[in-house]
């Protein structure tokens, strides 16, 4: 299973390596998400430091549904799919590297918008740990809610529309922990920026161990 | 012409539920207007007490729990069978029904109390993002497929969906502590709940639990004829597309289609 995983994985992130589609569009348009929610909230300096932290959660959360219906399209391709599921790769295998190479993906993705809330909200993070950890945690979660999703509307022609649909409530918890425990970790609130990883912990084991279980019949299904 | 898809006998236990939910919900609107005195501190207001806790029970654990269940025995090889397939899609259906009352009887209660429709408050947000989800498992649903297909794919987003649920609940209960969801359905509310009130508030739950498994039973029937209409509905349009090749075979003097040993 594991072989497999670095397998997939390592097939889905020299697609990206080589494509470039995350870099050249994902990544600009998780900053395009944090600028115009600055335009919504206004110049304010203070309540945009406020806001801050739910801003990146947010920029973070829809780049993620770019992210997965990409993982997903490299598969669309004609028979791509079957080519996968005939190849005798264990299913749990094939979930754990997309998972993986999603991950890798808005790890990158969460340096950059990191360095983007700092200089543009003037924000600083106090309680650097916290907010690694939280991040980390939150990654595993949206990715591997985020592959599940993109499995279940794989094949479909309105995936397009229907992905962010099904996934964006089911993400609705690590939004809400997350920006809390950024929210913690820039006002060097440590303590209470701990009980919010109590979300994201059982979020992400939970969704890992449902994807490792699910993603064959779901495979079969799509 | 079609053939009339014909309806399966609605069982006699469904009708007798249905007439039975009806006689207590009547008993429910009489003794809630009529027979309860208003309330000390809330007055006619608490008469909402006799509608949004039984819906918003029935939206939350009946429909939930037989959504959850069906899709589990759905996915389960030994129990496997459409049936549970076409259970657990009728309750969601139904489920959203009712939680999208919760929201609307809730907000209803809120504004004169509150002084607002909506508050950010623990509960009201976990229950719209269930209305949410529910209605993100509906879309999924509509999407055509193959009938087995289309259930183990919309067992799995149920059960996805139900390990959301808790999740979702324990965090915006930390979200903010500060609700006044608990008005309802603090515990030691039950104490102030005296007599008449507490009877009639006993029989809505009766009430709405009884038009509810009404509704399922109604809306399974309506999804096995959906599934008929369907079927029959490919079955009509091939043989129909088969009957114009063969005309047109006929007219031009072409190729004869498959079979009949035209071309050699």
């Amino acid at each position: 299973m594991w072989h497999d995983a670095v397998l997939v994985a390592g097939k889905d992130l020299r697609i990206e390596a080589r494509s470039r589609v995350g870099l050249w569009q994902v990544v600009p348009f998780a900053l395009l998400v944090l600028v115009l929610l600055a335009f919504a909230i206004g110049p304010d300096q203070a309540s945009l430091r406020h806001a801050a932290p739910g801003i990146f959660w947010v920029a973070l959360l829809f780049s993620t549904v770019l992210a997965i219906q990409r993982s997903v399209a490299v598969e669309s391709g004609e028979g791509t799919r079957d080519g996968l599921r005939l190849s005798g790769i264990d299913p749990a295998g094939i979930f754990l590297g997309k998972a993986a190479a999603v991950g890798l993906q808005l790890l990158v993705l969460q340096v950059v918008l990191w360095a983007g809330v700092t200089f543009l909200f003037d924000v600083q993070v106090h309680v650097v740990w916290l907010a690694v950890v939280a991040s980390l945690l939150a990654t595993v979660g949206l990715a591997c809610a985020g592959v599940l999703y993109g499995a279940l509307s794989a094949g479909l022609r309105v995936r397009d529309t229907l992905l962010p649909l099904l996934v964006l409530p089911v993400l609705a918890p690590i939004l809400l922990a997350g920006s809390k425990a950024w929210e913690a970790a820039l006002n060097g609130n440590a303590p209470s920026g701990t009980q919010w990883l109590k979300v994201l912990v059982p979020f992400a084991l939970i969704y890992l161990v449902v994807g490792v279980v699910v993603y064959g019949p779901l495979q079969e299904a799509a | 012409m079609t053939e009339q898809v014909t309806a399966p006998r609605r069982p006699r236990w469904l009708d007798v539920v249905g007439i039975l939910g009806i006689v207590a919900l009547g008993c429910t609107v009489w003794l809630g207007l009529w027979i309860t005195p208003p309330d000390v501190v809330q007055g006619n207001l608490a008469r909402l007490l006799y509608v949004h806790p039984a819906v918003a029970t029935v939206a939350l654990y009946w429909a939930g729990g037989v959504a959850a269940g069906g899709s589990l025995l759905y996915l389960w090889p030994r129990t496997r069978s459409l049936f549970w397939d076409r259970l657990a899609a009728s309750a969601v259906e139904v489920g959203a029904v009712f939680s999208a009352l919760t929201l609307v009887t809730g907000s209803l209660w809120g504004r004169p109390v509150w002084g607002v429709w909506w508050t950010w408050d623990a509960r009201l947000t976990s229950t719209a993002l269930l209305l949410l989800l529910e209605i993100g498992y509906l879309a999924l649903r509509r999407v055509p497929a193959e009938l087995d297909v289309r259930a183990k794919r919309c067992a799995v987003a149920a059960l996805l969906v139900a390990v959301d649920v808790p999740i979702v609940h324990f965090s915006v209960d930390w979200w903010n502590t500060l609700h006044q969801g608990g008005t309802i359905l603090d515990p030691g509310f039950d104490l102030h709940v005296h007599g008449i009130m507490l009877w009639t508030m006993g029989l809505s739950f009766v009430a709405f639990t009884l038009v509810f498994v009404w509704l399922l039973g109604v809306r399974y029937q309506v999804e096995v004829l959906q599934d008929a209409v369907g079927d029959q509905e490919l079955d009509v349009s091939l043989s129909e597309r088969w009957s114009e090749d063969a005309d047109l075979v006929s007219v031009t003097g072409g190729p004869a289609p498959y079979g009949s040993g035209g071309a050699a």
